[in-house]
């Protein structure tokens, strides 16, 4: 009795070790499953014209996204411009001072905003941006992929911060260090890899955002002429090419996702890279 | 007494303390010598490490934490209303029950951290009060050489040597310390009482501690403490070989605790 009790504890806790090793098999597997989709796809329309090229026009071989890939860069820009200075304040706020009734309502309107659908982020920027501008715009873009960086920033800061241990605080304040120098040059400097992980994730969420580009940036098929005109994206470019009824274009496109992916791809590695091994955390 | 330098007296004057509507002291009053080991005793939850906490108003950072009463540093009221607490804090240094490093700066960085962050100073002053601080804390042979590696990599003797040299940098009259060696073995809690004895040369020492033997030990003046009450203050010898309350008497006895 006792040993078939056991036998058959034995082979659950088999069966369940395996079940999750496969699950987790299974979710790497997806990914490398669209990474290498993508990579063979993409790298025969990948050339170095692809980098350095205009699109060409309807009928006509070859041709590049070079101003699609600036473009991307030029909004990423934008966005950052703002929406870093802004999230990591409000996300300071929320850690150190929001243990009040404002703290939990900038708390839970991040939280909505993260979850807010992107198209809803462009149709909202087109009506207070665009319509009044008068055009469509770079800058109008910025702005709507800001707002989609601007929740998940404010909210990693803000953890990112919490979980460095009181002690660490009251060391400081106990050496007579005033409380804004304590968080801004000892709790900051500690909680700041934990920070540039969640802006990378940020950024790498609006560089493929494409709902909310297609009324604000439009796309361009040449170099933007302003940053009140309308701009070319890589997502844009992609979409556009992807839904056209021409073969060379599809392969394109397919190349577009693939720098794409790299672009991010290498943007976190290389953040991964510079931050590491600078930052102690204690036992 | 005049070639005692840098230690102040401490005069706590009907002190109560509370966290929210929590009494954790009641009434309490005492003269801590300068110059001198004072060990605060007593079991878990008897308001001793409020009580230093009191002394360098970092009690008050706690939320719903309150202080009534007076602490007088040398002359002056530490709680008196025109007074910053951040000024009382540059007076008064303070060492934790575990080792505190800050985890992004470098041994230099953490003793230099007290000073870079509240004045201007030269680089070379800078150079100077680190060493000086790291040779009062024991430990600048040990880590000389590597002044610019993380201060979290050290051992956790070292560690806590450098948290008293972080809290020597800043020059304070006094130093406190809240169970500086419950983290550490035999050997790291030996170096550190050695230190304690040598340091109160210069400075007024108060001292909580969980451990009995390290208060007979370390102390000059004991203060026992239960439930947020002094129970009994006097000379270390006479509190252990001779307490005059039978319930200090029980509690170092190890009849509870």
């Amino acid at each position: 009795m006792k040993q078939q009790l056991y036998l058959w504890r034995k082979i659950k806790d088999k069966g369940m070790s395996q079940l999750i090793g496969l699950s987790a098999l299974m979710m790497v597997g997806i990914l490398f499953l669209i990474l290498g989709y993508i990579f063979i796809k993409g790298v025969s329309a990948l050339n170095w014209d692809f980098f350095t090229q205009l699109p060409k026009p309807v009928g006509e071989a070859g041709g590049g996204m070079a101003n699609a890939i600036v473009g991307s860069f030029i909004l990423l820009g934008l966005a950052c411009s703002f929406s870093l200075p802004l999230g990591i304040l409000a996300g300071i706020y929320l850690s150190e001072f929001g243990r009040n009734q404002l703290g939990t309502t900038v708390r839970f309107a991040a939280d909505l905003l993260t979850g807010l659908p992107s198209i809803v982020v462009g149709i909202f920027i087109y009506t207070l941006i665009v319509l009044p501008m008068k055009g469509f715009s770079a800058i109008a873009g910025g702005i709507a992929l800001g707002i989609i960086m601007v929740p998940v920033i404010t909210r990693t800061t803000e953890e990112m911060m919490k979980i460095i241990p009181l002690t660490i605080r009251e060391a400081a304040l106990a050496l007579g260090i005033r409380e804004w120098r304590t968080i801004l040059s000892v709790v900051l400097p500690a909680a700041l890899p934990g920070i540039i992980t969640g802006i990378m994730l940020a950024i790498a969420r609006a560089a493929g955002e494409t709902a909310p580009l297609l009324f604000t940036a439009l796309g361009n098929r040449f170099w933007h002429s302003g940053l009140d005109q309308p701009i070319a994206a890589l997502p844009l470019q992609i979409f556009t090419y992807a839904i056209s009824p021409y073969e060379d274009w599809h392969a394109q496109a397919w190349a577009g996702a693939l720098v794409l992916i790299i672009l991010v791809l290498g943007l976190s590695i290389a953040t991964r890279f510079l931050t590491r091994g600078r930052y102690y955390f204690m036992r | 007494m005049a070639d005692l330098i840098g230690g102040k007296r401490i005069t706590i004057k009907e002190l109560n303390a509370w966290y929210h509507s929590l009494q954790a002291l009641t009434n309490v009053n005492l003269l801590i010598e300068p110059n001198k080991v004072t060990a605060i005793i007593g079991p878990s939850g008897c308001g001793k490490s409020t009580l230093i906490r009191c002394l360098n108003r970092l009690h008050e950072i706690i939320p719903g934490a309150r202080v009534s009463g007076q602490v007088l540093l040398g002359s002056q009221d530490i709680y008196a209303p025109e007074v910053d607490p951040v000024e009382v804090r540059r007076r008064v240094g303070m060492v934790f029950q575990k080792p505190n490093p800050f985890p992004t700066m470098s041994v230099f960085d953490n003793v230099a951290a007290g000073i870079k962050l509240n004045s201007r100073r030269s680089r070379n002053e800078i150079a100077t009060i680190v060493e000086k601080s790291l040779r009062q804390a024991a430990l600048w042979d040990e880590v000389k050489d590597k002044l610019h590696n993380s201060g979290a990599a050290l051992s956790g003797g070292q560690q806590q040597r450098l948290c008293i040299a972080r809290a020597l940098a800043i020059e304070p009259e006094v130093i406190l310390m809240d169970e500086p060696c419950s983290a550490l073995d035999p050997m790291a809690t030996l170096k550190i009482e050695e230190l304690i004895q040598e340091l109160k040369e210069n400075y007024t020492i108060v001292i909580v501690t969980h451990n009995m033997q390290q208060a007979a030990r370390v102390s000059d003046w004991t203060a026992f403490f239960l439930l947020g009450e002094l129970i009994e203050y006097g000379h270390a010898r006479q509190i252990f070989s001779n307490p005059s309350d039978k319930r200090t008497e029980a509690y170092i006895t190890g009849r509870f605790g």
